[in-house]
C-alpha cells in the first residue's frame, strides 16, 4: 500500500521482490513465517486428534499395545530416527547460508535434505512391506494374522501405525517436492542477497515434519520393550 | 478526509475489476479471481443458492410432519428415491441429515467466515488484499468438490448420508446399515473433509492478515467487532478442524479399509454387524463434538460481530462496553473448548464428569449475557434509526435471548435428559442459527451491500420482508418449544405412529404453513437484492454515515481497495462525538484537535 517498498533500499543487496498487496518486505516476511506458524498449528491440532485416539486405546488396551509394539522393528525405527534428525541439520544449515547469503550451499543442504528423506522413505517402505508380508497390516481387507490375544486392539494398534506413520510419510514427500522446487534457484544464486523466506517457510515445515516423528517413535516403537510375556493381572 | 494522495494506477469508484496496467480476462477477474472481493462475492452467491437447495430439504421435512405419508407436490419427486411424491422413512432420515450438512457446511460457516470474512477483513483493517491470496482462492476452490460429491451424493444408490450431521457410528460406519451409509455416507465424509481444508486455509489466511495486515495506527484495540468475531472465529477454526478431520479420516479408513477405530466387537445397527472390533463408537462422539462444538460458536461468533457493529451504527452511540465485547468472544471461544460433553450426556458418561461438562457450559451464559446487555445499553439513550440491518439486528439480539436461555436448560444434565432428541433442541438451535445467525446475515447483507455493489436495496421492501420474515419464522420455531416439552422425537419419519402425540397433528401443521410462507417470502429478498444490484439508487461511499474504514473506500471498492493511504486515529464506535460537529468521526479523519469539556461524573 505504501510506495516505499520500491525505493532503492539502503544496502548494497537487492530488495527482494515484495508482493503488491504488502507494504514491505518485512511484512512480506513476517507474514510468510506466521502463516506457516499457522498452519503447523492446524497440523499439531491434526496429529493430536490421532494421537488422542491412541492415548484413549492404549490406556484401555495396555497389553495389546505393547505386544503389537513388540512387532515392529526398533533398529530400523532408530536409525530412521537418527537419519531425520540428521536431515534437520542439513535444513537448518540451508537455512543458515540462505541467510549469509551461499546460494550454492543452500542448494546442497537442500539435495542433502532431500536425500535423507528419500533414505527415510525407504525404511519406511520397507517396514511397511514386511508388515503386508506378515499379514499384520489391517488394511483393504486383507487378511489379519494376528497369533497373539486381543487381535481387536491390535488391529487398532496397526491401523494407527499405518494412519499416523502414512500420513507422516505423506507429509514428507510434500516436503520433498517443494524442496526439490527451490534448488534450482539456489545454484541460480537467486539466495546470494539473504533472502531466505522461502527456504526458511520450507525448514519450518520440515521441522514440524521431523517433531512429529519425534513423538510418532516412542509412540509407537517403544511401547513396553522389556515384555516378554504378559503378567498376571 | 484525510486523503493522502496515492501512486496507484486507478480512478477512484466503480472498477471492481480493475488490475494492474492491463485489463485480466473474465475468467481471471470473476472465476480464478485473487482479489479477496470477489471471493467473498463468489461465497455469497454459492451458499445463497445452497441456502435455498437446504430450505427445500427443511420443507420436506416439515411436509412429512404435517401431512404423514401424503404425496408431495412437486418436491417429493425431485428428492429422489420418493415414490409417487410419497416420502419414505429412509429420505426423510436422509432429508434431515443433508438439511443439517448443507445449512451447517454449506450455508452458514462459509456465508459468515467465506463471504463476510473475506470481503471485510481487509477492507476494515485497511489492507490492499489478504495476505495470501492465492491460498485465499484455494479455499473457495476447495469448496467445490464438496459441492459436488454431496450433490452427486442425492443421486448414488441408496441416495444421500442418512445417519445425522453427526454421522455416528455405527449406523455411519456400516455400508448396510441404512440406504445412505453406503456409498452415500463415503461421498459425506469426502464432502465435509473438503470443507474442513477449505475452512483451514481460510483460517490461516485470516489470521495472519489480521496479525499482519492491518494499516497503520489501526491497533488490535482499535478493530471493528466484526474482525475480532472473524478472528477468534478463525482461531477456533484452525484449532479445532483439524481434529475433525483425523477423526474423518479414521471413519473413511473404517468404511473403506476395514479398521476399527470405530467399530466394537458386535456392534449392530440396523441388522448389519461390525466385522472389525475392539473400537469404540462413543470416541466418534468425542472426537466429532470436540471440533463441531467449537464450531458451534463459529457459527455465531462473527454474526455477533457484525450485528455489535449495525447496532452502534444505527444507534448512533458508541458500541457499550467494547473491551468486555471482546474479552466476552475469547471467553465463549475459550469455553466452547471444554463443553463439548453436553452432546453427550446420555451416550454414556461417567455422571461426575458430566457434571463438569454441565457447570463449564453454563459459564457460557456469563460472557454471552454480558454481550447482550451490552447491545442492550448501546442501544439504550441512542437516536435509533430503524433501517432495514438495523431491524435484523435487533431480532438477532432478541431471538439470541430466546435461544441462549433455552441453551441453559439444556446445559443442565437432568432436563437434557428429559428434552434429549425431542425438538426443544431443535427449537434450540433454530432459534440462534436461523433466528439467529441468519438475522445476522440478512442484516449484514442490506447493511454492507452498498459497499458490495455500490447501489442501495430498497428499504421499504427490506422492512417487509424483515417483518414478514420476523413473524414467521416465531410462529415456525416457537412451537417447537411446545413439542420438545410433550416429548416429540426429533429423527421420527411418523411420530404419529404412538398414540400421544396424535394431537399434536394441527401445531405441525400450522407450523409447516409457516416454514412454506417463510419460504415464500424470501422472494422479496432475492427480488430486492437482484434489482438493487442494477437498478438501486447509488451509493456513495458513506451511505449510513458509518465510522469504520470500510466506508471510506469507494463503493465497490477497486483492486487495491482504498485510493488513498488509510491512516488510523482511533476506534470504530466515535458517534456523537463532540470533537466534531456531525454525528460520526470516521477512523481515518484526523483528530479536530476541539477543545471537549471534560466529561462530569
Amino acid at each position: 500500500m505504501s510506495t516505499t517498498a520500491t525505493l532503492p533500499s539502503a544496502t548494497a543487496k537487492r530488495t527482494p521482490v515484495v508482493a503488491h498487496h504488502f507494504d514491505d518486505w518485512d511484512q512480506q516476511y513476517d507474514a510468510c513465517v506466521l502463516g506457516m506458524w499457522t498452519f503447523l498449528v492446524t497440523e499439531v491440532m491434526f496429529f493430536g486428534g490421532a494421537i488422542g485416539v491412541y492415548m484413549i486405546y492404549r490406556w484401555q488396551y495396555p497389553m495389546a499395545f505393547a505386544h503389537a509394539s513388540n512387532e515392529l522393528d526398533v533398529w530400523l525405527g532408530t536409525f530412521n530416527t537418527f537419519i531425520l534428525l540428521t536431515s534437520s541439520l542439513t535444513v537448518a544449515l540451508g537455512v543458515r547460508y540462505a541467510h549469509t547469503g551461499e546460494s550454492r550451499k543452500v542448494g546442497w543442504m537442500l539435495i542433502g535434505t532431500i536425500f535423507l528423506g528419500a533414505i527415510f522413505l525407504g525404511i519406511k517402505a520397507y517396514e511397511y512391506y514386511t508388515k503386508f508380508h506378515h499379514n499384520i497390516a489391517p488394511l483393504l481387507d486383507l487378511p489379519f494374522d494376528w497369533g497373539g490375544a486381543d487381535p481387536g486392539p491390535t488391529k487398532i494398534f496397526f491401523g494407527l501405525y499405518f494412519g499416523m506413520t502414512g500420513i507422516h510419510a505423506l507429509h514428507m514427500i510434500i516436503g520433498v517436492v517443494l524442496m526439490a522446487m527451490f534448488i534450482p534457484a539456489a545454484f541460480r544464486n537467486e539466495y546470494r542477497d539473504g533472502n531466505s523466506l522461502g527456504v526458511e517457510v520450507i525448514g519450518l515445515y520440515w521441522h514440524f515434519v521431523d517433531l512429529v516423528w519425534i513423538f510418532l517413535f516412542p509412540l509407537l516403537y517403544l511401547v513396553d520393550r522389556a515384555i516378554t510375556a504378559p503378567p498376571a493381572l | 478526509m484525510s486523503t493522502v494522495p496515492y501512486d496507484h494506477h486507478h480512478e477512484a469508484a466503480g472498477h471492481a475489476a480493475h488490475g494492474h496496467g492491463h485489463a485480466p480476462s473474465f475468467l481471471k477477474t470473476y472465476v480464478f479471481s485473487l482479489d479477496h472481493k470477489i471471493i467473498g462475492l463468489q461465497f455469497l452467491f454459492s451458499t445463497l443458492i445452497w441456502f435455498v437447495v437446504g430450505g427445500m430439504l427443511a420443507l420436506g421435512v416439515r411436509w412429512q410432519l404435517a401431512w404423514p405419508w401424503s404425496p408431495m407436490p412437486i418436491l417429493g419427486n425431485l428428492v429422489g428415491h420418493a415414490e409417487g411424491g410419497q416420502i419414505p422413512p429412509e429420505t426423510y432420515t436422509m432429508l434431515v441429515t443433508m438439511h443439517a450438512t448443507v445449512m451447517i457446511f454449506f450455508v452458514i460457516i462459509p456465508v459468515l467466515a467465506g463471504a463476510f470474512g473475506n470481503f471485510l477483513i481487509p477492507l476494515m483493517i485497511g489492507a490492499d488484499d489478504m495476505a495470501f491470496p492465492t491460498l485465499n482462492m484455494l479455499s473457495y476452490w476447495f469448496m467445490w468438490p464438496a459441492f459436488i460429491v454431496i450433490g452427486a451424493s442425492f443421486f448414488v444408490e441408496g441416495g444421500a448420508a442418512q445417519s445425522g450431521w453427526t454421522s455416528y457410528p455405527p449406523l455411519s460406519a456400516l455400508f448396510t446399515a441404512a440406504p445412505g451409509s453406503g456409498t452415500g455416507q463415503t461421498l459425506w465424509l469426502i464432502g465435509v473433509t473438503f470443507v474442513g481444508v477449505s475452512s483451514m486455509m481460510g483460517s490461516v489466511n485470516y489470521m495472519t492478515t489480521i496479525i499482519q495486515m492491518r494499516a497503520p495506527g489501526m491497533t488490535m484495540f482499535r478493530l471493528p467487532m466484526t474482525i475480532w468475531g472473524m478472528f477468534i472465529t478463525a482461531t477456533l477454526q484452525a484449532f479445532a478442524l483439524p481434529v475433525l478431520t483425523a477423526a474423518g479420516f479414521m471413519q473413511v479408513t473404517d468404511r473403506l479399509l476395514g479398521t476399527g477405530f470405530f467399530l466394537s466387537d458386535g456392534a449392530t445397527a440396523n441388522n448389519a454387524l461390525a466385522q472389525a472390533g475392539g473400537g469404540q463408537p462413543l470416541l466418534w462422539q468425542h472426537l466429532f463434538w470436540f471440533y463441531s462444538h467449537p464450531a458451534v460458536y463459529i457459527m455465531i461468533l462473527p454474526a455477533m460481530g457484525m450485528v455489535s457493529d449495525i447496532l452502534s451504527c444505527f444507534s448512533r452511540k458508541p458500541l457499550f462496553g467494547y473491551k468486555p465485547m471482546v474479552y466476552s468472544i475469547g471467553g465463549i471461544a475459550g469455553l466452547g473448548f471444554i463443553v463439548w460433553g453436553h452432546h453427550m450426556f446420555v451416550s454414556g458418561m461417567n455422571p461426575a464428569l458430566g457434571l463438569t461438562f454441565m457447570v463449564s457450559t453454563m459459564m457460557i451464559a456469563l460472557p454471552s449475557a454480558i454481550k447482550t446487555f451490552n447491545w442492550l445499553g448501546t442501544m439504550w439513550g441512542g437516536k435509533i434509526q430503524f433501517t432495514t440491518p438495523m431491524l435484523f439486528s435487533i431480532a438477532f439480539v432478541s431471538m439470541f435471548i430466546i435461544g441462549g436461555l433455552s441453551g441453559i436448560f439444556m446445559a443442565a444434565t437432568p432436563v437434557d435428559i428429559f428434552i434429549h432428541d425431542t425438538y426443544y433442541i431443535v427449537a434450540h438451535f433454530h432459534y440462534v442459527l436461523f433466528t439467529g445467525t441468519a438475522m445476522a446475515v440478512l442484516g449484514a447483507i442490506y447493511f454492507w451491500f452498498p459497499k458490495m455493489f455500490g447501489r442501495m436495496m430498497n428499504d421499504q421492501w427490506g422492512k417487509i420482508h424483515f417483518l414478514l420474515t420476523f413473524i414467521l419464522m416465531n410462529c415456525v420455531f416457537f412451537p417447537m418449544h411446545i413439542l420438545g416439552m410433550r416429548g416429540f422425537p426429533r429423527r421420527l419419519a411418523d411420530p404419529y405412529h404412538y398414540d400421544t402425540f396424535r394431537d399434536l397433528m394441527p401445531l405441525n401443521q400450522f407450523m409447516s404453513w409457516c416454514a412454506f410462507l417463510l419460504v415464500g417470502v424470501q422472494i422479496i429478498f432475492v427480488i430486492n437484492f437482484f434489482w438493487s444490484i442494477f437498478f438501486g439508487p447509488r451509493a456513495g461511499r458513506n451511505p449510513w454515515h458509518a465510522n469504520g474504514l470500510e466506508w471510506q473506500a469507494p463503493s465497490p471498492p477497486g483492486h487495491g481497495n482504498f485510493d488513498f493511504q488509510p491512516v488510523i486515529y482511533r476506534g470504530p464506535y466515535e458517534y456523537g462525538s463532540p470533537e466534531v460537529d456531525v454525528d460520526y468521526y470516521p477512523q481515518t479523519q484526523p483528530p479536530t484537535g476541539r477543545e471537549v469539556p471534560a466529561a462530569k461524573h
